[in-house]
């Protein structure tokens, strides 16, 4: 466990901050922008579409700026890392795989890139057996099956392989 | 005593044979989602609610699908002190406080008594936050019948307001984080005149966000990614639960009937104003620390350490709900979710749900208490089934996970969109966690965003525009002013700490 937390500094703190606030601040302006095209002002008849939504984004803007100054005036020597090279790793072994895999369930469905993506995991990371991966994985996509198709009639997205099946 | 009379009726609804089978089936499934790291209270019902659409279509199949919904969370609630004390893991956040002497208990060898002594304050928490509920909530729906729109944003001021005031992150990240939700709330139709907003041309914005997805997103791909950050082996002590430990336990606990009347008053004051059960669960135990006799031999296994978090964590996620069916606002995201599913479901919450729909909301009340009877049962029977699961690799539970999250997602509106959303909210729940912006207030303003803005205008088209409707009479005076005091407090605090340290 403690290998893979060890490693070299990612990222500090400073800079994620600095980051997160910097997005919050686009956030802000754009919902500002946005009202003020849609009309931020007391029309004829009240309050126009972007009267609420413009104050809200006043307000980001506002605690982004602050958030950013205060991300600023962190000093060199109290940054802590925000995230060392080993825990990034682990953290994207997980996303990547999981951004990959929704990105896929439109083009095979649900079924088979759940299976996919468990037995990646499973051998990847857990260095299972062949047998057990493709055991977990299929079972789970069964068992998916039978509780939403099934029991739940909630029809979940399919592939090509599920119309071969004669499934979807 | 119309009261009393009511919740006979809740009662006869609540007992039938599909409602306490609904029951035992979300206590189980509860008590699993708080084990497993990534899946809690609030993402454990938001990936089921959609199951529950066609349930709630049938005659009082509304009432059947919140007690399934409502009996997930009081799972939940027991769930997570059980990886705290064996493993010193809080499945959940507000069992974070229960690690610190419920696990040394464990090291001892009196695990047992820790897990009896949780469960059973678990339980007198909810069951005083219940009775709370069965007698505070008619009062408080009968009076808010004649909020205007004035009171009702007066009273959504105070909810945000609350979080700025209570919460233990800095003020300015909490405003950044509720005012997001705000904005993702506002994206999409506008409710009043149909105008589109925030979607700059894209079509898959036109319905806007959905705060399922969100909370699926934040709270489950979120909290997977920062436990994989932790590592990926569990190692816990070994569970052991018989009939002699937990009545030696229950010996013992009469003495702590301070601490646990003391928590359970934190704890509903925490979960009415929208503190939540964490931070209840944390005061509760500082609190229990400073009074207690041997206060100074907290954190090395006291039993009375693990009774204060968790009486307070139970009353504060219970009475969570009675602003809620009362008001219709949520004091927490769990909360929070749940009233997204009754507006689902086609029920208006608020004060006229008592009038409307007596049969509901009693049917939900009589289901607390037994829900929290059953809950208390299956954790005292069941604990080394549920530490088994833990024993399962994390490299099996993870993309498990993934995949019931994404197909959650999905099904809110069969909608792949949703899923990819999902994942960009994972990676802004990670960012946001590590960096101490809270999610609660984001989740709460994307659900109550629509109805928050609808009052506004509705009470600035009352007054023409002048602000001063929100001080015109006493009561929504009396709501903002204490809203504005909240606001403030964080500055008021930061003046008073610079004057002392000069």
């Amino acid at each position: 466990m403690t290998e893979e937390r060890e490693g070299r500094v990612a990222c500090r703190t400073k800079s994620a901050e600095i980051v997160v606030a910097a997005l919050f601040l686009i956030a802000g302006v754009l919902v500002m922008y946005d009202s003020v095209r849609l009309g931020s002002t007391w029309g004829d008849d009240g309050p126009k579409p972007g009267y609420f939504p413009f104050y809200i984004g006043l307000i980001m803007t506002v605690a982004a700026l602050i958030n950013l100054a205060g991300g600023f005036i962190i000093p060199r020597d109290k940054n802590p890392p925000f995230v060392l090279t080993g825990q990034l790793k682990m953290v994207l072994t997980v996303l990547v795989p999981a951004a990959i895999y929704a990105g896929a369930i439109s083009w095979i469905g649900i079924y088979v890139s759940s299976i996919v993506f468990i037995a990646f995991f499973m051998r990847w990371l857990g260095k299972f057996a062949w047998w057990k991966v493709a055991a977990v994985s299929a079972g789970t996509a069964v068992a998916l099956f039978l509780v939403f198709e099934r029991w739940f009639l909630v029809p979940l997205p399919k592939g090509p392989i599920e119309a071969f099946l004669g499934l979807s | 005593m119309a009261e009393i009379q009511a919740l006979a009726q809740g009662f006869a609804v609540a007992l039938s044979l599909t409602n306490l089978l609904l029951m035992f089936t979300g206590v189980i499934l509860g008590v699993i989602i708080g084990v497993l790291p990534g899946l809690g209270g609030a993402n454990g019902v938001a990936i089921l609610l959609p199951l529950t659409f066609s349930m709630a279509q049938t005659p009082g199949g509304a009432t059947s699908a919140i007690i399934l919904l409502s009996c997930i969370y009081w799972g939940a609630l027991f769930g997570g002190a059980i990886t705290s004390i064996l493993f010193n893991i809080p499945g959940e956040p507000w069992s974070v406080a229960t690690t610190f002497d419920g696990y040394p208990l464990a090291q001892q060898g009196r695990a047992g008594n820790a897990l009896t002594a949780a469960f059973t304050s678990s339980f007198i928490g909810a069951l005083v936050a219940v009775i709370l509920i069965t007698f505070l909530s008619p009062v408080i729906a009968n009076f808010a019948l004649e909020f205007g729109p004035p009171e009702f944003f007066a009273v959504y001021f105070l909810t945000f307001c609350a979080f700025i005031g209570t919460s233990k992150e800095p003020a300015f990240k909490t405003l950044a984080s509720m005012m997001l939700g705000f904005a993702l709330a506002a994206v999409g139709t506008d409710p009043v005149t149909g105008t589109l907003r925030l979607t700059f041309g894209s079509t898959r914005l036109l319905t806007g966000f959905d705060f399922l997805v969100a909370v699926i997103g934040l709270f489950g791909i979120g909290e997977i990614l920062l436990t994989l950050e932790e590592g990926l082996a569990f190692r816990g002590a070994k569970a052991k639960l018989n009939m002699r430990v937990v009545l030696e336990t229950w010996k013992e606990l009469p003495r702590y009937w301070l601490t646990s009347l003391r928590s359970s008053a934190v704890g509903c004051f925490m979960g009415i104003v929208p503190g939540g059960a964490t931070p209840a669960s944390f005061m509760s135990y500082g609190v229990a620390r400073r009074f207690s006799p041997d206060g100074n031999k907290f954190g090395s296994g006291k039993l009375e350490g693990v009774v204060a978090p968790e009486t307070a964590a139970h009353a504060a996620g219970t009475s969570a709900l009675l602003p809620m069916i009362t008001l219709g606002v949520p004091g927490s995201p769990t909360a929070a979710v749940l009233l997204g599913g009754l507006m689902i479901w086609g029920l208006q919450p608020g004060p006229l749900l008592f009038v409307e729909k007596p049969d509901f909301v009693w049917g939900l009340i009589a289901s607390m208490y037994l829900g929290n009877i059953a809950g208390l049962l299956v954790v005292l029977t069941c604990v080394p089934l549920f530490a088994s699961i833990l024993r399962v690799p994390f490299s099996v539970i993870a993309p498990i996970i993934v995949v019931v999250c994404a197909i959650g997602a999905y099904t809110v509106h069969n909608a792949i969109f949703d899923v990819w959303m999902m994942v960009v909210f994972g990676v802004l729940g990670y960012l946001f966690k590590k960096l101490q912006y809270p999610l609660a207030p984001l989740v709460l303003a994307i659900v109550l965003g629509d109805a928050a803005e609808a009052s506004f205008r509705q009470a600035m088209l009352m007054s023409q525009g002048g602000l001063s409707i929100f001080f015109a009479n006493g009561l929504v005076g009396f709501l903002t002013g204490v809203a504005l005091v909240l606001l403030f407090w964080p500055l008021v605090t930061w003046i008073l700490a610079k004057a002392r340290s000069r």
